[in-house]
């Protein structure tokens, strides 16, 4: 089997006291089983993590740089928009 | 939260690691001392089996560090090599200190010669990524050398050894992912295509003649299993038939028809019996421990 052959995987790990899965890195693999083992080996060797996925990379939709202004810039002067007018409570946690 | 590894250090004291925190010592806190009637030399000479099966398959196993056919493959049987040694390390540690002869783990591993070795046999030869074999024969050996060491350490937590007790502990949960990644493959390898499936079948050839000599009890495994601080090999025999069986039928394999290497005049590799390759293995291992010895860095 040819390197060209094994698909791309994108990898996210949830820390030992993280909340949600982070993206970590990528790697190739077989099929869906071997990648989250390879995952393991790859990004897990120094106790970081407690869960991972796997999907392939051609299964995300990503924006594409180009679109980058109609995207993100009209959100840039809307500052009402955060919820910065609020007063926190001290022991609400992970707001 | 940016990085998955920002949350590992944000509540610990152990800010100099720079990922993971929360590392455990296996051994911490446990009694030291031999149990009482259980001969000394005897617990230092099994540990040696067991510690020389580790040291010396993990030897085998690092040299496919640059050659493995993936790169995620290469990491993945580091990985196992390196907790192998782990063990080995532990078990070499425990064989010196109730020897009781001065010595320490290194001077086990790096100054003892070819026939002071107690492993067996199937862990030492050539499976590749020499001419002795290849891909498909270092994964036959896996599957195999890592079945019969689950079996072995799942009862080996029963000991009345605390130390190897809870070594075995330790290993258990290491050494049964490295049977999970050879049954992954022996799956993979004889479902994939016909040359694939033609190198299992061959790899597996490969390491069956040494099979039995993973069963057959030596008189310091009878010794041990005796005074309830060891394993009779004998013991793990119905287990890995089963296990093997399993993995066989779900890649549509048959059981290998070869016959076993014969021990030489009823001796084998736990009495320091060896086949030629681990002469070469241990040239290199102990090559730089020899020629500087006492060096440290």
């Amino acid at each position: 089997m040819s390197r060209s052959s094994w698909p791309l995987y994108e990898v996210f790990v949830r820390g030992k006291r993280g909340l949600n899965h982070v993206h970590v890195g990528s790697l190739h693999a077989p099929d869906d089983e071997m990648a989250l083992r390879n995952a393991r080996d790859l990004y897990t060797r120094r106790n970081e993590g407690v869960s991972i996925w796997v999907v392939k990379a051609e299964a995300i939709t990503a924006s594409s740089p180009d679109e980058k202004d109609p995207f993100f810039a009209p959100s840039g002067d809307k500052v009402y928009r955060h919820p910065t007018f609020y007063v926190i409570p001290e022991d609400v946690p992970h707001l | 939260m940016d990085n998955a590894y920002d949350g590992l250090t944000e509540d610990s004291e152990e800010k100099h690691w720079a990922f993971g925190t929360g590392f455990s010592t296996a051994l911490a806190g446990v009694d030291r001392a031999v149990p009482s009637g259980v001969d000394h030399d005897v617990l230092a000479v099994y540990c040696l089996m067991l510690g020389d099966d580790a040291l010396i398959y993990s030897q085998r196993l690092a040299e496919w560090c640059s050659r493995a056919p993936e790169l995620e493959e290469d990491v993945a049987l580091a990985n196992i090599a390196l907790d192998l040694l782990g063990q080995a390390r532990l078990l070499l540690t425990r064989a010196a200190e109730v020897e009781g002869a001065d010595r320490d783990e290194d001077a086990l591993a790096y100054l003892r010669d070819e026939h002071e070795f107690r492993n067996v046999r199937l862990a030492e030869i050539d499976c590749g990524p020499g001419p002795g074999g290849d891909f498909a024969t270092t994964i036959a050996r896996l599957l195999v050398m890592s079945t019969h060491r689950l079996a072995l350490l799942q009862r080996l937590t029963g000991s009345l050894d605390p130390v190897l007790a809870a070594i075995a502990a330790k290993g258990v949960k290491e050494v049964a992912y490295h049977r999970d990644h050879a049954a992954q493959w022996v799956l993979r390898l004889a479902g994939g295509t016909e040359y694939s499936r033609e190198r299992m079948v061959a790899g597996l050839e490969r390491v069956w003649p040494f099979t039995d000599e993973l069963f057959a009890t030596h008189a310091v495994e009878a010794a041990v299993a005796e005074a309830g601080v060891g394993v009779d090999p004998a013991t793990l025999r119905a287990e890995f038939d089963e296990v093997l069986d399993t993995v066989l039928r779900a890649a549509d394999l048959d059981r290998p028809d070869v016959r076993q290497v014969a021990a030489l005049a009823g001796r084998a590799g736990r009495d320091g019996v060896h086949t030629e390759a681990l002469g070469f293995l241990l040239a290199e291992m102990q090559y730089v421990a020899r020629s500087m010895p006492g060096a440290v860095w």
